[in-house]
Formats: C-alpha cells, structure tokens, sequence
C-alpha cells in the first residue's frame, strides 16, 4: 500500500505516539487542578506551549490550544472581525482558494454586513502581493490568506503580504495547516500576526492545533466556559494531544531540510512522469508547490472512478472531483485557478509522505497511466475529443 | 463501511457491456460534462426485442456501476419491459446507492428511455 494523501492527514511518528501514551498513563491530572497530580499536567501543557512557540518564533503567551486548524481559522476571523467592527473597520481581504474553514467563517461574517473583497489566485495559484496592497481600504480589518493551498499546494508569497499589512496596519492572519513543519515559518520575519496550524498534517495526533496570535491582539472567545487558555478557551485541556503535537512538531522541524530535498526530488519525477500522459496538466505553480504535492487534471475522465481504481491497485490519493465531496460542484480550488468543470472533474492530488521510495514513485506513474487510458477507454467525453466532436481543453 | 455495496464495486470494477454498437438502432446520450457525469446508451433492437446493449459512462463509481446494472436489466427484454425500467430498481439491484448518488441511477434510467426514444424515432421515418 502506498499512502499518498499526506495533506488529509499524516501517519503519527513513533516519537508523538510514545509521548501521547506517556501522557496519557502518567500525567493524567487535571491541568487546572492543584495538587501535584494537576501541576504535573500543567508543566507539560506549559512545555509543549513553550516548545511551539519556539519553533514558529513566537513567545508561549501567543500559542492558544484548540481543537484544529477549522477553529482556529475561525476563530482568528472572528476576534479580526470583532476588533474591526468596534472601529468601524468591516472589510476583509481573503483569497478564492483558501479551506472552507476561513471561506465559511467570511460567509457569515458577510451576512452580518461585513464587506469581503476574495483575491483572485491567477493560473498558477499564486497571489500577487501588489493586488494585496491594491485591495486594502481605510475600512480593511483583516487580510488572511493560507500560506500553501491544501489542494494544489502553491506557497503563496506570505512575508511580502505580512509586510504589506504591517505598512497599512491591517492584521494579517495565515492558515498555516498545510505549511507548518513542511516549510520554515518564523512569524516576527514572515510578518504574521495571527496564524493556524493542526496537528494531524505533520505527523501529530487529530483533534488538536493551536493559533499563534501575536501579543496585543484581544482574542474573541468561540467555547465559554473556563478559564484555560487564559480565558480565550475553556475545556480542559488535552494535555497528551497538546504534548504530542509539540513533539511531532519539533521533529518535523528537525527533518524539515531533510525531508524536503528528498520529496522534491520525488515530487519531481512524480510530476514528470504524468506530464507524459496526454491532454494532462499540471494544477498550480510547478515550482513553488509544496514538496510533497502533486496535482493534475487529465481531460475526458472523473476522478473519483480514478481514486477507486487506484485504491484497487493499492495508491491512497485524493480527487477535487464533485463526487467525492458529495456535492454537484468540482474544487472551488480548481476553479479559481480557472479550470473549466468538465476538466476539474478528472483531477488527481497526490500528497506524497517521506517515506515513499522510487519504486513507489514508478508504480504510481505507471498505475495512474494505467486507469486513466482505461477510462478514457468507455468515456463518451474522450470518444467525442478523439472523434473531434469536440476540442481538447488541455494540450 | 464502505462507501459502496459489494455490487456496486463489481460492477464498477467489472462492468458489463462496454462499449459501442456500430449498428446501434437506438443511442442516447443525457447528463453533461460540467456536472460530472455522461451516459451514452446504443441499443441493437430486433422484432421489439432488444438484441445488445451497450455503453460508454464518463462518470464516478455509481455511474459506471449503475450504467452496466442498467444495460444487465435490460439486455433480451422486450422495448415494453425496458421502458419500465425504473431507477430505484436498478439502485435495488446494485443493493443500493448512498443517498447523494441517487441521481446516478436516474441518469442510468434516462439513458435508457433516451436511446429507446430515439429508436421509436428512427421507425418512424
């Protein structure tokens, strides 16, 4: 089995597993509690905010726990928008293509009157840090935008918008999900004010994450209720998940240069390989991609039948096709960066983990060509392409 | 759980009249690419009976499953049977289709009324 679906979720690493059962059967204590049985929870809930902290440049004050990277989306838009209303300020900057957790979030927010200006992220799913600044009103109270796409993987130029906002004084907020421990993040170089980041996508446990909110900014509360996380979270506090993230974290972070040289290299053969099928291209940026992403569209085919096929031949993958998402419309991602549905369908993301071998690369390009001939096979989309019927989409 | 039943992922993986009849006296073509689903039905029918069937499906899982259970149900029966044919009963006999996938079966059941039609057409003239 190869597991190629990184950016859904990662296999935990021996090192965040042993220090999840660690805490789990010794440091069972109540954080809030205050006998030594409680004290000895909150070292550990303090360690692991101090050791995150670190790693992003931030001060442990500024690390809150949450339950992932969705709550922490939403709740830095909130507390933005909060903050921006009470100074009149009800204009948001966001991009087309960022995760429905911030594009939902902006949903309601706009409901309530809030004016939401979504950047266009070009062919290649990049966004120009100049039309960041063009967008930028008086009334501007956030700019938040991912810092690598979840679909397509594009690293979008995070430190010229950070610097941007800085110069206009408008908060800047990055969903850092996909990014964080895959890519160095600092959020004083990187000019972040309010970042998200979940556990799961490197390595850690499900079910926890943290927001970085730079020290100043008055978080709005999401779950009342308690006093932990400085009254900005209530919940006791999972201290095993909290703890094994801030190992796992750490980790990625040491095998972060390592790693990455090795799933380029792949990523590249990867990405080579499929160019030969034809009438396929490429989604996003070729270069300025995340290591592990590969993302491709391939005309007259629907990409769950591909997936399933796939899954047959032992590939775990992912599809931006409507019927994996159980709704009638293709990638929102797909379609910023301008595919047309017909070809949006047929699309294939592979999120490729370190421990993928060249042998592994060469099954999977093989494989791919494999379902994708043989679909077209019995595809009256590909028939009519071929007859010239109709005209190919993709070269 | 699987997001399948076992038909559903025989049928799929081994579908059943594939293809295209070049002598077809009945085709039909319905749903579109934008949506992420096409059929495209060809009859060969003979004294009211139909003699072959075959298909092409541009389509998720259910589609193709839900396009070979159709042309199964159909293949050897009179036009007046397959006019009937219904698509809760083709997602019956796939052993059934989540919910959100319903629509595959009716593309399945409009395919087949589709090519039927046309063939009632071509008598015509």
């Amino acid at each position: 089995m190869i597991y190629a679906d990184n950016a859904a979720t990662t296999k935990m690493s021996r090192r965040a597993i042993e220090k999840m059962v660690l805490l789990t059967e010794e440091t069972y204590g109540n954080p809030s509690s205050l006998y030594t049985f409680g004290q000895r929870a909150k070292e550990a809930l303090e360690e692991a905010r101090a050791t995150v902290a670190k790693l992003i440049g931030a001060e442990p004050r500024e690390i809150l726990f949450t339950s992932g990277g969705s709550e922490a989306d939403n709740q830095a838009i909130i507390s933005a928008a909060e903050l921006g209303k009470k100074n009149g300020k009800k204009h948001i900057i966001s991009s087309a293509f960022e995760h429905h957790a911030v594009l939902h979030t902006l949903n309601k927010l706009k409901k309530e009157g809030f004016e939401i200006t979504l950047l266009d992220v070009h062919e290649n799913g990049l966004i120009l840090p100049e039309e960041v600044e063009a967008a930028i009103k008086d009334d501007t109270c956030l700019v938040t935008i991912m810092f690598a796409n979840n679909e397509i993987g594009t690293i979008q130029p995070i430190r010229e918008i950070g610097a941007i906002c800085r110069k206009k004084n408008v908060l800047f907020h990055t969903d850092a999900v996909q990014a964080i421990g895959h890519l160095p993040i600092n959020v004083i170089d990187d000019n972040i004010d309010m970042l998200s980041a979940s556990a799961h996508k490197f390595h850690g446990p499900k079910g926890v994450g943290f927001l970085y909110a730079k020290k100043g900014i008055r978080l709005s509360n999401l779950i009342e209720g308690g006093a932990q996380e400085r009254g900005r979270r209530a919940g006791t506090e999972n201290v095993p998940g909290i703890a094994a993230m801030a190992e796992a974290l750490n980790e990625s972070v040491e095998k972060m240069a390592e790693n990455a040289e090795k799933l380029t290299e792949k990523r590249n053969k990867l990405i080579k390989g499929l160019k030969e099928i034809p009438h396929s291209a490429i989604n996003g940026d070729e270069v300025k991609r995340l290591p592990s992403n590969v993302n491709f569209c391939f005309e007259g085919i629907e990409g769950e039948s591909l997936l399933l096929l796939l899954d047959d031949k032992g590939i775990a993958a992912s599809s931006g096709s409507a019927c994996t998402s159980g709704s009638l419309d293709p990638s929102h991602v797909l379609l910023a960066i301008g595919r047309v549905h017909d070809v949006a369908h047929g699309s294939l993301r592979l999120s490729i983990g370190e421990d993928i071998t060249d042998e592994d690369v060469d099954y999977i390009i093989k494989s791919v060509k494999e379902v994708v001939e043989y679909l077209r096979g019995f595809s009256p989309v590909w028939r009519d392409l071929v007859a010239g019927k109709s005209q190919f989409i993709l070269p | 759980m699987a997001l399948y039943s076992e038909k559903v992922m025989d049928h799929f993986r081994n579908p059943r009249n594939v293809g295209v009849i070049e002598d077809a006296n009945g085709i039909g073509e319905v749903g579109n690419a934008k949506c992420g689903d096409i059929m495209k039905m060809y009859l060969k029918i003979e004294d009211d009976i139909i003699q072959d069937v075959k298909f092409e499906t541009f389509g998720c899982g259910s589609a193709i499953a839900s396009s070979s259970m159709a042309t199964e149900m159909i293949k050897g029966k009179p036009v007046a049977d397959a006019m009937k044919l219904t698509n809760k009963a083709v997602a019956e006999a796939l052993d059934g289709l989540p919910d959100y996938k319903m629509h595959c079966s009716v593309l399945a059941e409009e395919a087949i009324k589709s090519a039927l039609e046309d063939y009632e057409k071509r008598g015509k003239n």
